[in-house]
């Protein structure tokens, strides 16, 4: 018992093909495999239990270059026969070629990204480093905005903008982000700015620089992560996004590609699940070399945000 | 000299501002977020509201009619159930993705070799949970020749087809949703990371083992952890969308076993231009998800710590 007393710390830190340590502890030989065997067997669970979960994903990505009728009787990863024309027969299987929809979804996110980084970042130095008259009351308010559920403004928002014709274009996707409706990332960034020292604005007032330029040229170069986490997620989200572009976009001209996918899920029907696997492929590929390349923001993003 | 001269000029001018305060400059950075504010959030909020007393199909002028639409709703047996089933799949996915998300970050913690690996294989289905594609993806293995009943006949069971048996159907769904547990572990991970190592070692220099520190150090540390994940993923769950309307081709079946609120609403609004019934609806699922919060936070009292 009072051997357990040294922490647990030490046992996961060093390797125990350490020499002093053999010499040292040579009476805990049978602990040691003990240890080992545990962390063997921790690892073989955790690791089986990340293949179940990603076998979905994998088992999809290995169907959609089988032939439809292996689909339903391979349950396996290895294709017993390999058939590429699911992409190019899904690919034009919808009246425009894929291509079409993935530069629209292309063009929505683009402008979703420009819009929150712009936006966004103005709000959060305003509530970060100005002092106005209502600044806690309006933060208030737009910390509560973050909550607001979607579905609460949809209805009107669809009639005003059916008012200003805005129905099939992209527009009613892309200007609420100009105008800074996503307020998670204010807060983001807000949290941020704060953290950023205040005597850098400090001197650059002395020299006299005014605020846009101590946003501009200070406050923005160093809010590159808060910058990055905002654009990752941005692009993800307005990546997947059905919801709004379900209502606003009703013009095959104008499909994104979810809702392209969704139209051929329907339209297909369960015949061509090779061509539709191919595709869900082809619309799952941004987000994951966003995630591949973008995770040190992911991760920082959520962990200090609570965002998805 | 003269450069003196203005920077004693420049601070002067800077002091006084500061005495001023920053109400101009403020209400420039401040000004996409105020349109933002009132055009996209709060003026649609206030329309539907009033859109809520009324009858409206987007055709012809709105009409009043006082309480109608919510006295309506409860004599509406599509939205009770609706209500039911968004109830069951809110109460049902939300504490088994907590808890997934929970145990996962605790076996994850102590800085375990290929830690960051782990997290980004179960951080994955969280990105892309959402995504149009992922929800063809469970329309396929828990189709009726899909992966699940193929692997289950390896094992000589024979399956349902689980999207099409209202029993089932909506539990495909809840376990989509406890798949994207990858996000609050994230979270759980940097709450574990800030429980202060010295509590540990204080812990067991009192002699008190692994089982004791966990319970009495671990469990209370992390509370305000898993009460910020309650609150944020039952509000998501309560708003989840996508995988219900592509999983049961948009019409919440089979027999409306998969007919979450949001889908409802949407067909009421958009499908039946019945808008005024619809704006009632969002109105109460934000009374809902509302009092649901409030309720969190008054009940987080008894079990939530907060260590000061």
């Amino acid at each position: 018992m009072t051997d357990l007393a040294t922490p647990s710390k030490v046992t996961f830190a060093e390797p125990p093909s350490s020499p002093d340590r053999r010499v040292r502890r040579t009476g805990t030989a049978a602990r040691r495999v003990r240890s080992a065997v545990t962390s063997a067997l921790k690892h073989a669970g955790l690791v089986l239990f990340g293949f179940v979960m990603l076998y979905p994903l994998l088992w999809m990505l290995a169907s959609s270059i089988k032939p439809n009728a292996l689909i339903f009787r391979e349950p396996g990863l290895i294709p017993s026969d390999v058939d590429l024309s699911n992409y190019t027969d899904g690919w034009s299987a919808l009246l425009h070629p894929f291509s079409r929809y993935l530069i629209n979804s292309a063009i929505v996110v683009l402008g979703c990204v420009l819009g929150n980084l712009v936006s966004c970042s103005l709000a959060a130095y305003a509530f970060a480093r100005l002092r106005f008259r209502g600044r806690n009351f309006w933060f208030a308010i737009m910390l509560m905005t973050i909550m607001l559920p979607i579905h609460v403004i949809i209805v009107p928002q669809y009639v005003m903008f059916s008012r200003l014709e805005w129905i099939n274009t992209f527009l009613p996707l892309i200007v609420p982000k100009l105008l800074a409706t996503d307020a998670f990332f204010i807060f983001l960034m807000v949290q941020f700015f704060r953290g950023i020292p205040r005597e850098l604005d400090e001197a650059a007032r002395i020299d006299g620089a005014g605020h846009v330029r101590i946003y501009w040229q200070i406050m923005m170069p160093l809010a590159l992560p808060a910058l990055a986490t905002t654009a990752i997620f941005t692009f993800i989200w307005a990546w997947n996004d059905f919801f709004s572009q379900l209502i606003f976009l009703t013009k095959p001209d104008m499909y994104t590609v979810p809702i392209a996918l969704r139209t051929f899920v329907d339209s297909t029907g369960e015949s061509s699940w090779g061509a539709l696997f191919a595709m869900s492929i082809v619309s799952l590929i941004p987000v994951f070399l966003v995630f591949l390349f973008g995770q040190k923001y992911l991760v920082k993003g959520i962990a200090t945000t609570g965002i998805k | 000299m003269s450069s003196v001269i203005q920077e004693v000029a420049s601070t002067r001018r800077a002091a006084s501002e500061r005495r001023k305060g920053d109400g101009r400059m403020a209400a420039l950075f401040l000004a996409p977020w105020f349109a933002g504010l009132f055009l996209i959030t709060a003026g649609p909020m206030a329309a539907s509201l009033y859109l809520s007393f009324t009858d409206y199909d987007l055709l012809t002028a709105p009409a009043w009619v006082g309480f109608d639409n919510y006295v309506r709703m409860f004599e509406d047996p599509r939205l009770l159930t609706s209500l039911q089933v968004t109830f069951t799949y809110v109460f049902v996915s939300v504490p088994l993705q907590l808890a997934a998300a929970l145990a996962l970050a605790l076996v994850l913690d102590k800085g375990m070799r290929g830690l960051a690996l782990y997290r980004s294989v179960y951080y994955l289905p969280s990105l892309l949970g959402g995504s149009v594609a992922i929800a063809i993806l469970w329309r396929q293995i828990f189709g009726a020749d899909g992966l699940v009943n193929q692997v289950l006949a390896l094992v000589g069971i024979e399956g349902t087809g689980w999207v099409s048996h209202p029993d089932h159907a909506l539990n495909t769904l809840i376990i989509l949703n406890v798949w994207t547990f990858g996000a609050p572990m994230v979270i759980f991970l940097a709450g574990l990371r800030q429980i202060p190592r010295m509590y540990y070692e204080a812990a067991s220099i009192d002699g008190a083992g692994p089982i004791r520190q966990f319970w009495s150090i671990t469990v209370p540390m992390l509370t305000p952890i898993v009460f910020f994940n309650l609150v944020l993923q039952l509000i998501n769950a309560f708003q989840n969308f996508t995988q219900a309307f592509v999983v049961s081709g948009g019409n919440g079946g089979p027999a409306d076993s998969t007919l979450l609120y949001t889908l409802y609403l949407y067909r009421k609004g958009f499908a039946d231009l019945d808008m005024g019934y619809a704006s009632a609806m969002a109105w109460f699922l934000l009374l809902i998800i509302g009092g649901m919060t409030l309720v969190n936070f008054l009940a987080s009292k008894y079990w939530v710590h907060y260590d000061d």
